[in-house]
């Protein structure tokens, strides 16, 4: 930096052609986002994509209309998530709000699923099974139905507003806004009688929280699938992002084979295929894309694996005479060996590495702990807790009395009795605070809380703490369910 | 892929470079900053609707008058009408009927084991346990009677206090303090009253003799206590102010006596009958 301020000023200063890397040209904040219009497209990976559509928006809709037989006095709605009963039921499984951990290991088992899936076979739930990429698709579907593929979709978009255009949104929007509906309809039911409350609902006598439910499940599925679609996979969902930590180089993923493809070019019949790639640049696989991107750009963030550029693009390579494949699932490790011989992919897909056998080892795992938990579940239970305050009382005789507080849970689904009975002191009497009968009535499917005093004579008591046991005995049956505590008493 | 050639080269970098890692611009959609904005105006709006700046005396009240506390309040109103129906049963019904509805039974004992704790926990204990003078509730020796009728008099009327004409009251004379009884006498009669409750018997001899004159007029002929008078019984395991030598000494020559409040007076006739089944439920018995 030395300036020279004798230099004379008419100095021949040449422009250089340079321009700062972060010129601000080069750094929008914001950028206005580009409408995508996705031609329709069939094949095998569409096939698929539909039969999973099918598959999951049926059970989505049906499963709160299963009826499972329970008895008289519990719910009969296989699928019902109870909040007024505190239950939760599940075909024959039912639920306690304490048995919450059921719902952990089902969560925790489901992202492990998610894990290991992705691992193997790449993005399949962004693909096939997500929420967001089933009701999108299903939305797409009408819209095509009432404007029309890609081109007519554009050129209504460019056109200004007459009543025909007028009708054909209207249609789409109205119909959009009944699917929406209808999910958020469905959703209802999960959460209560659904007989009974489809009839309160279409007589306006359900309860304000279902039509409030329904009403944001309305907004959110109408914006979600009808306008956000894919802004929610690209700029607000986390997976995608997370994901990246499930892949490796011998995950399943839909691939460009560059080697194979380029150098691209347009191509005339007839034109030799010597000395140039297969890729015929037709821009195919761009126009299916419900994502908007090119899958030749490589694997991508906004890529969400549902292979429609697959199925568009081996009916290009059909009509132009080459083999299929340019776009394929192959895995990153397939594509540097690049042996077309080792065809189809699938085929030298390598499933046992470190990570999926820890994720299936994981599921195993979970999933016994919980099997063996909910088999060996009882449907009765006593759980006794002493008294502190005091910890003992002595009477006028000279022995001792304890309090203590007993839980019975009725997991059956009918009335039982029990009655009390103390082992391990003999001579000790047991007697329910505030008086009352010695035997325990506990409803169907009910928590009951006693109190009870026991009070055995000095000669039980060997020491300061004497441990025994108190049962409840099922007088019906006969069946003995423990409890082990302990008896204190003075020195 | 910084150095290999590869599909990304167009697009736009930060122009930040660490190793040869250079980081891609890729600006957010502009829906993402309507979105910004649109919190933006919502809490504007939510500052107006809403108690939203502290002041230096309170608060912003917000246009929609929305309180916490007086929603507390609300609730708290809607409980004391909900309890009011089983306050006025309580009223209502008598000691014994109360304490077989397993219904006002349940409320009896809710709202007796909180009254106990805010009234009676500070010389009873929070347990009921007592302490030396003042009685253990929980067992079943009680001075004044354990029915459900006796222990709901002595709380409404309470003991020895002056504010009650009809308070439970009797009064241990002072024989050592008032020199009723010689020092060997005394040691006599306590070593007779210990032997009340051993194993080998009630003891003859001098201390016999002077129990039968001085003492068994309010404890008995046999020690066992005469629950009319609150005279206790020597002849169990229970002891008010101690059943050793030295503390029955110090009780026979320097007699006290606890003294409790008339809680007729202070509690509404509900709260004590609440609390009467309560403490009916420690340990009394009928």
């Amino acid at each position: 930096m030395n300036a020279a301020p004798t230099q004379p000023m008419t100095a021949d200063i040449g422009i250089i052609d340079v321009e700062p890397v972060n010129a601000a040209k080069h750094r929008p904040l914001y950028e206005k986002r580009v409408r995508i219009f996705p031609r329709a497209v069939s094949g095998r990976y569409r096939t698929m994509k539909w039969a999973a559509l099918a598959t999951i928006l049926g059970l989505y809709y049906i499963l709160p209309w299963l009826r499972w037989d329970r008895g008289s006095n519990a719910p009969d709605q296989a699928v019902l998530i109870d909040f007024p009963g505190q239950r939760f039921h599940f075909f024959f499984i039912e639920i306690w709000p304490q048995e919450v951990y059921y719902i952990t290991g089902l969560l925790i088992l489901a992202a492990l699923i998610l894990f290991l899936v992705s691992s193997v076979a790449g993005r399949i739930w962004c693909g096939y099974a997500c929420p967001q990429t089933v009701w999108t698709d299903l939305f797409m579907w009408v819209e095509r139905r009432i404007e029309g593929n890609r081109n007519a979709q554009m050129r209504l978009d460019r056109t200004p507003w007459t009543a025909q255009k007028l009708a054909k949104r209207a249609a789409k929007h109205g119909i959009w806004l009944l699917i929406a509906v209808a999910t958020g309809g469905a959703w209802v039911f999960y959460f209560a009688d659904a007989p009974t409350l489809a009839a309160d609902l279409i007589r306006f006598e359900a309860p304000m929280v279902s039509y409030l439910f329904i009403g944001l499940l309305t907004g959110t599925t109408y914006l979600l699938a009808g306008h956000a679609r894919e802004q929610v996979c690209t700029f607000m969902c986390p997976w995608p992002r997370i994901q990246g930590a499930m892949l490796d180089e011998h995950s399943m993923l839909v691939t460009y084979r560059r080697e194979r493809g380029e150098p691209r070019g347009a191509h005339k019949r007839g034109q030799s295929w010597e000395g140039r790639g297969d890729c015929v640049d037709c821009k195919t696989c761009v126009a299916v894309c419900p994502m908007g991107i090119d899958i030749r750009d490589g694997n991508q963030l906004e890529c969400i694996n549902c292979a429609l550029c697959v199925d568009a693009c081996n009916d290009i390579m059909d009509r132009v005479g080459r083999p299929q494949g340019l776009i394929a699932y192959d895995t990153l490790a397939g594509l540097e060996t690049q042996s077309a011989a080792a065809w189809p992919a699938w085929r030298r897909l390598q499933l046992l590495r470190p990570r999926t056998l820890l994720y299936a080892m994981s599921i195993v795992l979970v999933g016994s702990v919980m099997l063996a938990t909910l088999l060996s579940r009882a449907d009765t239970d006593i759980a006794v807790l002493r008294d502190r305050n005091p910890l003992f009382v002595q009477l006028s005789d000279g022995s001792f009395r304890n309090g203590y507080t007993i839980k019975l849970q009725n997991k059956r689904h009918e009335v039982r009795r029990f009655r009390l009975l103390v082992e391990g002191l003999p001579g000790a009497v047991l007697s329910a605070v505030g008086g009352g009968s010695d035997d325990t009535q506990v409803g169907p499917d009910q928590l009951r809380t006693l109190r009870v005093y026991v009070a055995a004579p000095l000669a039980a008591t060997p020491g300061t703490v004497t441990p025994f046991e108190i049962i409840a005995a099922d007088l019906a049956t006969g069946e003995r369910y423990p409890y082990a505590t302990t008896f204190r008493r003075a020195e | 892929m910084a150095g290999s050639s590869g599909p990304h080269d167009d697009v736009p970098t930060t122009g930040h470079e660490w190793d040869g890692i250079t980081e891609f611009n890729k600006p957010l959609p502009r829906w993402w900053l309507w979105t910004f904005y649109a919190t933006v105006i919502w809490s504007i709006g939510y500052w107006v609707a809403m108690p939203a700046w502290p002041l230096i005396e309170g608060h912003t009240r917000g246009v929609l008058g929305y309180s916490q506390r007086a929603i507390v309040a609300e609730q708290l109103a809607d409980s004391r009408a909900e309890q009011a129906h089983y306050l006025q049963r309580i009223v209502e019904a008598p000691l014994e009927e109360i304490r077989t509805d397993p219904e006002l039974l349940s409320f009896a004992l809710a709202g007796g084991r909180s009254a106990f704790a805010v009234n009676c926990s500070q010389c009873h204990g929070s347990g009921a346990e007592g302490s030396v003078g003042y009685p253990n509730l929980n067992d079943d020796d009680w001075l004044w009677g354990g029915s459900l009728e006796d222990i709901a008099y002595t709380i409404r009327h309470g003991v020895r206090n002056e504010s009650d004409e009809d308070a439970r009251f009797n009064e241990m004379p002072s024989y050592g303090r008032d020199e009723l009884l010689e020092p060997a006498q005394i040691e006599a009669v306590v070593r007779y009253t210990m032997s009340l409750s051993s194993a080998g018997g009630a003891a003859a001899g001098e201390g016999a003799a002077i129990f039968a004159e001085e003492c068994a007029i309010c404890h008995g002929e046999d020690g066992k206590g005469i629950m009319e008078l609150g005279a206790p019984n020597l002849t169990d395991a229970i002891w008010l102010y101690g059943g050793d030598y030295e503390s029955i000494r110090a009780q026979v020559e320097n007699a006290r006596g606890g003294v409790m409040p008339n809680w007729g007076d202070r509690l509404p006739p509900e709260t004590v009958k609440q609390l009467a089944i309560y403490v009916h439920s420690l340990g009394g018995g009928t």
